[in-house]
C-alpha cells in the first residue's frame, strides 16, 4: 500500500536534497570568473588548453586582481550549444559570477550571445569566432578578445594568389559557421586576386574519416584548401597523406587545421602545411618565447592559439578590473572598460578592438617544418594590424551578407 | 501485465502539489533544471510506451523531440507564428513522421528494430544539419519566443513558465496514463509477451504496436515545442544519436514499463549532470557507474527496485 506515494516523496526528497539552499548574494568578495569550455567530448584536449592558459594567467599573478581575490568556476558545455546554455545560466543565476569567458565553436558562440545579453553579464569570447557577433549583429555585453573566423584569411587568399601563385583550389571544410565563414573569407581574397576556388566539399563536425571526401577531390587543381577543427584535425593530414593526395597537391589550411593543439599528436605528414592564424607558438618575440617556455614547463606541452587567448583573456580581465579600481559589481563600468582594453605585448603580439568591437592584431602565415623532432608553425610572412574587415572598408564589407555554405558563390566549380 | 493502482494518480498529485509548492523557494537555476526535467521526462514517458509497453527499444526516439523543437523554431522566428499553431504543427509533424517510419521500422523487431530507428534517426539529424536554408545548419535558430498565452504573467521569467510545463507534464502523463491502463494498453503490454499468442487470439497485432509508435512520436512533439521555448534555440544536437540513447538511459535508469519510472529517470539524470559536473570534470565516470550499478542491482530501473523493496522482495539483494 502506498508504494507509488513512497516513490513520488522519495523523487520530492532528491529534488529538495540536490538543490540545496539558495545561495547568499555576493557581496564584496571574490572577483569571480564563470568559464565555458568542453571538457568531456570530442573537443575536450581544447577545452584543456584554454583553461591552462586562464589558470596560468592566474597562478603567475597569485589570483590576484586589483586586491581582489579570484575565483575561477569552470563548467563543461560539451561542446553543445544547449548545454553551454544551462551552464552559462548556472553561472550567472547560481554563481553570481563577475564576468564570463570561455566557449567553444562559432554555433555555439551564436547561441549563447542573444542570452548573454538577457543576463546583462559581460562575457569574454577569447575563441568563438562567428563573424557576425562583431559585424552585422553585434551584441552589446560580448567583448570579443579573440578573432572572427574569416579575419586570418583574408590575407591568407591574397597570399595563396600572389605570393604561392596557386590559380585553381579545392576547399574541403567542416559544415558549419565556423567553416563557411573561413572559406568564405579565403574564396573572396583569393578571387579578387585571380584565383580560382573550382570546388567545394563540406564534411560534418567531428568527421573522422574523410575518405568519402578525398576521393571526390578534383586533380586538376593546384592546391588544396582544407579547414579542419578538434578531433577531425587530428585525422586529415594522414588520410590525405594515405589517399596519395600529398606529393601532389599541396596542403593549405585554416589555422586550426595545423594548430599546436594537433601537432604534437601528427606525423611527418603534416609538414608543409602553410595555414594563417592570429598565433605561432614558433613566433620569436620576447614575450612569446617567455610563454612557451614557461606554458611547457608547467603543462609539459606547446601552447596552442586557444591557449594563447585565455592566457591573455587572464590579462585582459586585469587591465580592464584595474580601470574600474575593482569595482565590476557596477557592470555597465566593468563593460566599458574591457572595451577599452590595450594590449601591446601579447604573446601573440599587439591587440587592441576596431570599431565594432573585434581585434586588431597580427595574422601570421605560417608553414609546419620540423625542428629538434618536433613539429612547429615557422612564421613565413606576418601581416601586421589585420582588422576583421582587411583592406575595406566596414560599411562597405558590411553590404555583403555574412559568409556562408552558398557565399560566395561557387563560380568556378 | 500490471495491475491497476489507483494510488498512483494520487501520489503523482501529490509529487506535482510538492513541486508546485517548493517553486518559488527555489533560484532560477534550480528552476531551470527542474523544467529542463520535466520535458525530458514526457519525451521519456512517451518512448516508454514503446520501451516498456510494447518492449520496442528506440534509438531514433530525439527525432520526434527535434521535430516538435524545429516546427517551433521554424515557424515562431520566420512567420511570426503564435504558440497555439506551433503546438498543433509540431504535434502534428512529429506525428506524421512517426507514421511514415513507424510502416518501416516496425516491420523488424529486436535489434533490428534498434538499428532501423537508428537510422532513421540519422536521416532527421542529416536533414537538420544539411537543410541549411530551413534549419540554419549547425548554427541552430535562436531567438525562440517563450509561449504568450495571454494569461496575466509574462512566460519569459522561470516561475511562470515552470508552471506552464507542470501542467503540460501533468496533462501528458495522464494522457498516457489513459491509453496504457486502456485495453489497448493492455493488449500493449500482451504483444511485449508474447506476440503469436496475441495474434492467435485475433488481435490485429501490427495495428496496434503502429499506433502506439504514432502516439509516442506525437508526445515526443509535444515535449519538442517545449523543449524549443524552454531553450529559445533549436540546433541539430536535438536531434542527435546520444540524445536518443539518453532518453533510452532515463527510461531503463528509471524503470521501464511505469510510466512514472522514466520521468524520475529524466530527473535524475538532468540533476546527476547539472550538479555531479560542477564538483568534477570526471562526472562521466560517475555517471557511467550509476547505470552500471542500474544493471546490476536494479535492472527493474529505480521505480523496479522500490516496488521491490517495499514488497519486501527478496528481488533487491538479487545482484
Amino acid at each position: 500500500m502506498g508504494k507509488r506515494l513512497i516513490v513520488a516523496l522519495l523523487a520530492v526528497v532528491v529534488v529538495v536534497a540536490a538543490v540545496g539552499v539558495p545561495p547568499a548574494p555576493a557581496q564584496k568578495g571574490p572577483i569571480k570568473i564563470g568559464f565555458l569550455a568542453p571538457m568531456t567530448g570530442g573537443a575536450a584536449q581544447i577545452g584543456k588548453d584554454m583553461t591552462n592558459g586562464l589558470s596560468m594567467w592566474l597562478d603567475e599573478n597569485k589570483w590576484t586582481i586589483a586586491g581582489r581575490k579570484v575565483e575561477l568556476i569552470v563548467e563543461d558545455t560539451q561542446g553543445q550549444p544547449n548545454i553551454a546554455l544551462t551552464k552559462l545560466q548556472k553561472l550567472v543565476e547560481s554563481d553570481r559570477v563577475h564576468v564570463l569567458a570561455g566557449g567553444l565553436f562559432a554555433h555555439v558562440g551564436y547561441a549563447l550571445a542573444p542570452k548573454v545579453d538577457q543576463l546583462r553579464v559581460p562575457m569574454l569570447y577569447p575563441v568563438m569566432a562567428a563573424d557576425d557577433l562583431t559585424q552585422r549583429k553585434p551584441v552589446k555585453w560580448v567583448v570579443r578578445n579573440g578573432w572572427t573566423s574569416s579575419q586570418p584569411n583574408h590575407p591568407f587568399g591574397e597570399y595563396v594568389a600572389k605570393t604561392l601563385g596557386y590559380k585553381k583550389v579545392v576547399t574541403i571544410a567542416i559544415d558549419y559557421a565556423f567553416g563557411w565563414e573561413q572559406v568564405g573569407g579565403f574564396q573572396k581574397t583569393f578571387e579578387e586576386n585571380g584565383g580560382q576556388v573550382v570546388q567545394k566539399l563540406w564534411a560534418p563536425l567531428n568527421t573522422t574519416d574523410f575518405a568519402p571526401y578525398l576521393s571526390q577531390i578534383r586533380r586538376d587543381a593546384d592546391a588544396v584548401f582544407a579547414l579542419m577543427v578538434s578531433i577531425s584535425a587530428l585525422r586529415f593530414p594522414k588520410q590525405y597523406e594515405q589517399a596519395g593526395l600529398k606529393g601532389k597537391l599541396p596542403l593549405l589550411g585554416g589555422g586550426t587545421t595545423f594548430d599546436e593543439f594537433v601537432l604534437p599528436s601528427l606525423g611527418d605528414e603534416a609538414i608543409g602545411g602553410v595555414s594563417a592564424l592570429i598565433y605561432s607558438a614558433a613566433l620569436d618575440t620576447p614575450a612569446n618565447k617567455r610563454f612557451v617556455t614557461e606554458y611547457r614547463k608547467k603543462y609539459t606541452k606547446v601552447p596552442s592559439y586557444y591557449s594563447e587567448t585565455c592566457y591573455t583573456t587572464g590579462r585582459w580581465l586585469n587591465e580592464a578590473v584595474k580601470a574600474v579600481n575593482g569595482d565590476v559589481e557596477n557592470r555597465e563600468k566593468f563593460l566599458e572598460a574591457l572595451r577599452k582594453v590595450e594590449i601591446p605585448d601579447a604573446p601573440r603580439g599587439p591587440v587592441k578592438l576596431d570599431s565594432h568591437g573585434n581585434p586588431v592584431q597580427n595574422i601570421y602565415i605560417r608553414k609546419v617544418e620540423k625542428k629538434d623532432g618536433e613539429l612547429w608553425n615557422t612564421v613565413i610572412q606576418t601581416y601586421p594590424n589585420v582588422s576583421q574587415f582587411y583592406k575595406y572598408k566596414p560599411e562597405e564589407f558590411l553590404k555583403q551578407p555574412v559568409y556562408d555554405r552558398n557565399f560566395p558563390a561557387c563560380k568556378f566549380c | 501485465m500490471p495491475p491497476r493502482r489507483p494510488r498512483t494518480a494520487l501520489a503523482l498529485g501529490a509529487a506535482v502539489l510538492a513541486l508546485a509548492a517548493l517553486a518559488p523557494v527555489l533560484t532560477s537555476f534550480q528552476l531551470a533544471l527542474l523544467t529542463q526535467a520535466l520535458i525530458l521526462g514526457i519525451l521519456a514517458m512517451s518512448l516508454d510506451l514503446v520501451l516498456g509497453y510494447l518492449g520496442l527499444a528506440s534509438l531514433g526516439h530525439a527525432s520526434y523531440l527535434g521535430l516538435g523543437a524545429y516546427a517551433v523554431g521554424v515557424l515562431s522566428t520566420r512567420h511570426g507564428a503564435g504558440f497555439w499553431t506551433t503546438l498543433v504543427v509540431g504535434i502534428v509533424l512529429a506525428a506524421a513522421v512517426a507514421a511514415v517510419f513507424g510502416l518501416v521500422a516496425l516491420r523488424a523487431t529486436g535489434v533490428y528494430f534498434l538499428m532501423i530507428t537508428l537510422a532513421l534517426g540519422m536521416v532527421v539529424w542529416g536533414l537538420a544539419n544539411r537543410w541549411v536554408s530551413l534549419t540554419s545548419g549547425d548554427n541552430g535558430i535562436s531567438g525562440v519566443p517563450r509561449p504568450e498565452l495571454g494569461l496575466p504573467w509574462p512566460m519569459a521569467t522561470g516561475l511562470p513558465f515552470f508552471y506552464l510545463i507542470l501542467v503540460a507534464f501533468a496533462l501528458a502523463f495522464v494522457f498516457l496514463r489513459l491509453v496504457v491502463n486502456s485495453p489497448f494498453g493492455h493488449t500493449l503490454v500482451g504483444i511485449r509477451e508474447s506476440e503469436s499468442r496475441m495474434r492467435t487470439l485475433g488481435y490485429h497485432v501490427w495495428l496496434h504496436k503502429y499506433i502506439a509508435f504514432v502516439i509516442a512520436g506525437a508526445v515526443g512533439g509535444f515535449a519538442g515545442v517545449l523543449w524549443a521555448s524552454y531553450n529559445g534555440f533549436v540546433s541539430p544536437a536535438d536531434t542527435e544519436l546520444t540524445t536518443s540513447v539518453k532518453i533510452l538511459l532515463m527510461v531503463a535508469l528509471g524503470g521501464r514499463g511505469t510510466l512514472v519510472g522514466p520521468a524520475i529517470g529524466a530527473l535524475a539524470i538532468v540533476l546527476l549532470e547539472n550538479l555531479v559536473s560542477v564538483y568534477t570534470h570526471r562526472w562521466l565516470l560517475i555517471l557511467g557507474s550509476v547505470y552500471i550499478a542500474t544493471i546490476v542491482y536494479a535492472p527493474e530501473g529505480i521505480v523496479g527496485a522500490v516496488r521491490n523493496w517495499t514488497k519486501g522482495d527478496r528481488a533487491w539483494a538479487r545482484g
